[in-house]
């Protein structure tokens, strides 16, 4: 054991320096978990904002401009007028994802009784606005109708509703982008860093090399998972506290050692998922056509851009063996609800164990990959 | 065609690396037509020097001239590279090896625009001329050493090279095969009188049957001239001497190496074989191999390459597991789990395998640690290892750096760090040259005789072996014949050692030392025009593409997941990903318990939204149950809700969210609101008189180009997106990188075909598979998910074709610049995935991108290919509409190549 032990410190030294010595990747690391991030939380907003809208004003009345004033930033941006006739076009360039088209004599109708249509044109395939940003602007529309028509407000609602958001106040999506770049930058890299040094290892012979030592797989393969673990460990770290947290100002409200615990185990099954990639594939380019597949699913359904509970049932069974998953959900409980040990055990649990069979599996494959190339 | 001018002049050439010099001011004069063997041992400018003169590698200082002009000059190496044949160092290093003997050719032959009908007929004369053609359909790499050399001087005549450059061709080949290379070469010379030959070799026998000798040492030509010539003025016999004499004074010639005589040591044998057997798939690599060594034996393995000589020293070290028999290592079998006797035997594969980005010292530090040294010794055991290995000089040095002989010495070095009782060794001293392989000689001297450590070695030198106690001769994974070397040749009556080898494998294989007669070489068909031209530049390309294509088809793996690999996660996507919110687990905490209360739960309840929970019971267990992730939602519900709203006090109604992602609270949210506010209003206006005052517009929404706001309808067109730009890039990224990796990028150095042409070529294929993989989506979102194209199809074919371009083009640039395969794919699927997927209009639209999000996706291929894809596919738009993004991804492939043009050198530095 204390053998084990030394081999797994010494091996891991040789690969940190080997890392440090690979100036592309540094710089690459440094620029996911610096810039990158900013970027990704900056721009991205899954949430309805800056939603573009146009108004084909055929009332034009105090109250289909009272319509006009009242979409306000940051959902929407200051509507723009538009020609009937120039709607399918606008549409079809995607320049507006929202058309509201007021009828001539709107305000007349209403004032006289009637109930006028307005039609609302959506464009369906933005999906994450095309639901969300209509109801806003039904709810709009409505409100600002029955404040025209009865000033005193006395057809108001029968029903307050409150809304308390836990967690997130004002439900800031860059919060969420931010924490979730991260996230998406430590199974990428920890996947491919771990997984291109082994077959690294492998072309250049120095693998065989180490096999004829006293040295085991086993530490081989945790030599490699602590040098390069640790390296994102400390960047993702480096990351949350001066980027997410400082230069991005989300608060973290959860503990940050305890989340980086998370990230640990969570490195533990990426990279012991990337050992295990390298060893039944034969080549760079084979590992980096397998390595892509793996990651993008992991991140896609990872639960942080579609809800788990939406998807098909198999489908659900097949992503309990997502690392990524767990990471995920521990990810959100940790930093935005403040959880501690006691509710996220479980997920750390399931992280390790789904490391531990990663490596389980590619440890005999050491060998027999050696003699397949 | 001889001139009047010396075929070659050098004047004045320096060349460093680094801090390093290769060349100090050499200068040179060879005439046409004569064979020039450059000698000198390793490290001292060979390779440099030939680099320079074939003009694959990047004039520093001075002047090189070559066939009648300036080679600094691009417009001259153009003119002459069609003229010049160029064989880089290595075993078969500009070989590619999964294409076949006659695919290798033929790729020569078209780079330089001959015919179909001639390359046919030069490729069957070549094949004939150095006896491949039993074998036109072998793969390359499954050739052995000698044969891939052979296959390589094919590759390198296709043209009728003026000008003949072999950097050590014989290096690592075994005694026959080396004597069927150069009887080779002197056929092609007698037919060929006109063409000047120009070879570096370590072999100082070979050099003998050259007309012309150049003698290098470090960077300084120290000699040039007539063999004859030269041998007269050293006063000496064989270029060896004649070398040793021009280089006496600088570093003194040492004592002959003598081997001492092998002392019997008592105890049984160091290694045992018994009935070694090892098959892959059909072949047997070693059959039924049994010997035993003794303790403190020099134990030599000669064969020629591929015999199973590397196979038996893997069996024997435990790294490859035996089909059959037994191997036996100091009383204990073999077995991968038994570390004591690791830590007694130390191994020296065929290539460099430390650790070349450690330095010499961290290299035997990290050794002596992984052997077990204790901690206190390791600085003491490395240092006397530094010193007596002699490295102690180059200590701080990284391998790359050093010489080849210097870093054989450092394997040795490491292997004997923890004073091992058995050492084995593969080829430890091929391509070293003769003064470092003496050297290192009499290390396994002094191990054997004065350690007493058991040394097995194989070697393709006979001098090496006849300083063995025994030998062995293995071909075609048999042992031929095991003895001394004395007993082998005069059992053989053969009067040197290395007849007796022959001789032995004659008998065995059959193989003929003399190409058959037959053979012609003679010059009777038009030359390949190697002009430029459109026409020729094309036939160039289709080179590249075709034997890239092949390589592609050879390779089953990387195929499937490059055509199929975008369609599981097509069907992943299409599945797993959905915007709306459905079965989002709520709880009520309902203080009410009215009859409203329930109903309005239950109107929660029946949609496909929301779905309920156990009830919460209090106030704690709200925060609690949010906490764990357990609910995304939870309703409260105040006492004497039903009551208030009935009697129109309107009450409050709390719902608590998870915030955690704000797209989903959102949208439950306003979910929620709608239900309850209808349930309310509903409720309202029933039990009350109708109200006149309800009048309201009627609000129609109309949700276009996906009217049942279907998940995959908008999302299968980014889908597409998203991953013919993941795909294909990484195809190309590690194209470039791999080829200088493995060292075939030479020839495209040595060929008259431009970067761009080298460029367009490897490009060429991936966007056909691209496309290729593009067509099966297009067929599984129409057929699947029923997501047909409603628009312009051609416009859509356009525009995958547009933007494969670009994406493959942006993958060549990478590989243009990165060192690594592992950089490669790193930035590669870091600078696709996250514009694609953040900036393109594939999670949120692109036109309410701000800033520089918004700059970032600009100057990105995917947002525009975005508008194509979303439009065709769901808008039904026209081929008129998508001119601006036809031509911003035009632009971009042209961008993203010319870069990559101008990045990638055709020289090496």
């Amino acid at each position: 054991m204390r053998h084990w032990l030394a081999t797994v410190w010494f091996l891991g030294r040789k690969e940190l320096s080997s890392l440090l010595a690979d100036k592309v990747l540094l710089v690459l690391i440094l620029y996911c978990f610096t810039l990158s991030v900013y970027t990704v939380a900056t721009g991205v907003k899954t949430d309805v904002s800056n939603a573009r809208v146009a108004i084909v004003d055929g009332d034009r009345s105090a109250l289909s401009h009272r319509i006009g004033d009242a979409l306000l930033p940051p959902y929407f941006r200051a509507p723009d007028r538009l020609d009937r006739g120039a709607v399918d076009a606008a549409m079809d360039g995607g320049d507006y994802t929202f058309i509201i088209d007021l009828p001539p004599r709107m305000e007349a109708d209403l004032r006289h009784g009637h109930s006028p249509t307005v039609q609302l044109n959506i464009d369906a395939t933005a999906m994450t606005q095309a639901g969300l940003g209509s109801a806003y602007i039904q709810q709009i529309i409505q409100q600002e109708v029955a404040e025209a028509l009865d000033p005193q407000g006395t057809t108001a609602a029968p029903v307050t509703l409150v809304s308390r958001t836990l967690f997130n106040p004002n439900l800031e999506g860059m919060w969420f982008q931010a924490v979730m770049a991260v996230i998406q930058f430590i199974t990428i890299l920890s996947i491919l860093l771990v997984g291109a040094a082994v077959i690294r290892e492998r072309e250049h012979g120095t693998i065989e090399h180490l096999l004829v030592m006293p040295i085991t797989a086993s530490e081989i393969a945790l030599a490699k998972i602590w040098a390069n673990g640790l390296v994102i460990l400390v960047a993702s770290g480096l990351s949350l506290t001066f980027v997410v947290r400082g230069w991005l100002g989300v608060p973290i409200h959860g503990s940050l050692g305890l989340f980086l615990c998370g990230v640990a185990l969570y490195l533990f099954a990426t990279t012991s998922l990337g050992i295990l990639l390298a060893t039944v594939t034969r080549s760079m380019p084979q590992f980096a056509l397998i390595a892509i597949p793996i990651f993008m699913v992991l991140n896609m359904l990872s639960g942080a851009t579609s809800p788990l509970e939406s998807m098909p049932q198999g489908l659900q069974w097949l992503i309990q063996a997502s690392p990524t998953m767990h990471f995920v959900q521990l990810a959100q409980a940790i930093l935005y609800r403040g959880a501690g040990l006691d509710i996220v055990w479980p997920k750390m649990l399931v992280l390790a164990g789904l490391g531990g069979a990663f490596l389980a599996v590619a440890l005999p494959q050491f060998r027999a990959m050696l003699a397949r190339s | 065609m001889p001139t009047a001018e010396p075929a070659i002049t050098l004047s004045g050439v320096r060349h460093l690396y680094g801090e390093k010099r290769a060349l100090d001011g050499a200068d040179l004069s060879i005439p046409a037509g004569v064979t020039v063997a450059i000698i000198g041992p390793d490290g001292v400018g060979k390779s440099t020097l030939l680099g320079l003169i074939a003009g694959v590698r990047k004039l520093q200082a001075g002047t090189v001239r070559v066939l009648g002009g300036d080679m600094g000059d691009a417009a001259h190496r153009d003119l002459v590279a069609p003229r010049i044949a160029y064989m880089p160092q290595g075993l078969g290093r500009n070989l590619y090896p999964t294409l076949s003997v006659a695919e290798n050719i033929d790729f020569f032959g078209r780079l330089y625009g001959q015919s179909g009908a001639e390359r046919a007929a030069r490729i069957g004369r070549l094949l004939k001329a150095t006896g491949l053609d039993p074998f036109p359909d072998r793969p390359a790499g499954k050739l052995s050493g000698g044969m891939k050399q052979k296959l390589s001087l094919c590759c390198a005549l296709i043209h009728d090279p003026d000008l003949l450059i072999l950097d050590e061709p014989t290096t690592g080949v075994d005694p026959l095969s080396r004597r069927q290379f150069w009887t080779l070469i002197d056929a092609i010379r007698a037919e060929r009188p006109g063409m000047t030959l120009l070879v570096a070799t370590a072999y100082m026998e070979e050099a003998a049957r050259f007309d012309h000798l150049v003698a290098i040492d470090e960077g300084h030509i120290l000699a040039a001239g007539p063999q004859t010539e030269m041998l007269a003025k050293a006063g000496a016999t064989t270029p060896e001497q004649a070398y040793a004499a021009l280089r006496a004074g600088g570093r003194g010639g040492q004592e002959p190496l003598v081997m001492p005589p092998f002392v019997d040591r008592e105890g049984p044998d160091a290694i045992m074989a018994e009935g070694l057997t090892r098959q892959f798939g059909d072949f047997t690599a070693v059959d039924n191999v049994s010997f035993r060594i003794k303790r403190g034996e020099i134990f030599g393995f000669l064969g020629s390459n591929g015999c199973g000589k590397t196979t038996t020293m893997k069996m024997l070290t435990g790294l490859l597991p035996a089909t059959s028999g037994t191997a036996t290592l100091l009383g204990r079998p073999v077995g991968k789990a038994d570390m004591e006797t690791r830590l007694r035997v130390g191994y020296m594969s065929q290539s460099f395998s430390l650790y070349e980005e450690l330095s010499v010292r961290a290299n035997l530090e990290l050794h002596a640690r992984l052997y077990r040294i204790p901690a206190h010794r390791v600085a003491a055991v490395t240092q006397q290892s530094l010193a007596d290995f002699g490295l102690a000089e180059v200590a701080e040095s990284l391998p790359p750096a050093l010489p080849l002989g210097i870093r054989q010495r450092l394997q040795l070095a490491a292997a004997c760090l923890h004073k091992p009782e058995i050492l084995i060794l593969d080829e430890p001293t091929s391509g070293v040259d003769p003064g470092a392989r003496d050297l290192f000689w009499r290390h396994l001297a002094d191990l054997s005789r004065r350690d007493g450590v058991t040394i097995f070695v194989s070697t393709h030198f006979m001098n090496e072996a006849e300083r063995c106690d025994r030998i062995s001769l293995m071909h075609a994974g048999r042992v031929l014949a095991v003895g001394t070397p004395v007993e082998l040749r005069d059992g053989q009556g053969e009067a040197t050692l290395e007849d007796a080898f022959v001789a032995v494998l004659k008998q065995a294989g059959g193989l003929s030392e003399e190409p058959p007669p037959a053979a012609t070489l003679a010059d009777d068909g038009p030359k390949g025009d190697a002009r430029g031209g459109l026409a020729t530049s094309l036939s160039r390309i289709w080179a590249f593409a075709r034997r890239e294509m092949v390589e592609v088809l050879r390779d089953p793996v990387r195929l499937t997941f490059a055509l199929f690999g975008p369609l599981i996660l097509l069907l992943t996507f299409g599945y797993g990903i959905t915007f709306d919110v459905e079965d989002l687990p709520f709880a009520v905490y309902d203080r009410d318990q009215s009859l409203e209360s329930r109903q309005l739960v239950e109107n929660l309840t029946g949609s496909r939204y929301f779905r309920e929970r156990a009830p919460v019971t209090s106030d704690a267990d709200i925060e609690r149950r949010l906490k764990t992730g357990e609910l995304r939602l939870v309703i409260s519900i105040p006492p004497s809700f039903g009551r208030d709203l009935m009697q129109g006090r309107r009450p409050e109604l709390a719902v608590y969210l998870d915030g955690a992602m704000p797209f989903r609270a959102e949208t439950a949210q306003g979910y929620v609101q709608g239900i309850a506010l209808a349930y309310v209003q509903d409720l309202v206006r029933r039990s009350r008189a109708p109200d006149t005052a309800s009048v309201a517009v009627t609000i129609e929404p109309r949700f276009r180009y996906n009217q049942q706001f279907r998940s995959a309808a908008a999302i299968l067109p980014g889908v597409i997106m998203v991953l013919l730009i993941m795909i294909p890039p990484m195809l190309t990224a590690i194209g470039v990188v791999r080829e200088r990796e493995i060292g075939s990028i030479a020839n495209l150095y040595a060929s008259p075909a431009s970067v761009g042409e080298f460029l367009i070529g490897k490009q060429a294929p991936y966007v056909l598979i691209g496309f290729a993989s593009f067509l099966i989506m297009l067929v599984v979102a129409w057929l699947l998910f029923a997501v047909p194209v409603k628009g312009s199809l051609a416009a859509l074919c356009l525009g995958v074709v547009l933007y494969i371009i670009a994406g493959t083009g942006l993958g060549l640039l990478v590989s243009t610049f990165v060192k690594t395969q592992v950089a490669a794919i790193a930035l590669t699927a870091i600078l696709c995935t996250v514009p694609a997927v953040n900036f393109s209009g594939f999670l949120y639209p692109a036109a309410t991108l701000e800033g520089g999000a918004r700059l970032f996706g600009l100057s990105f291929p995917s947002l525009w290919f975005q508008t194509i894809s979303l439009g065709s596919f769901a808008k039904a738009r026209g081929f008129g509409a998508f001119h601006l993004e036809f031509t911003m991804l035009a632009l971009f492939g042209l961008v993203f190549l010319g870069a990559a043009c101008l990045l990638l050198k055709k020289q090496e530095d």
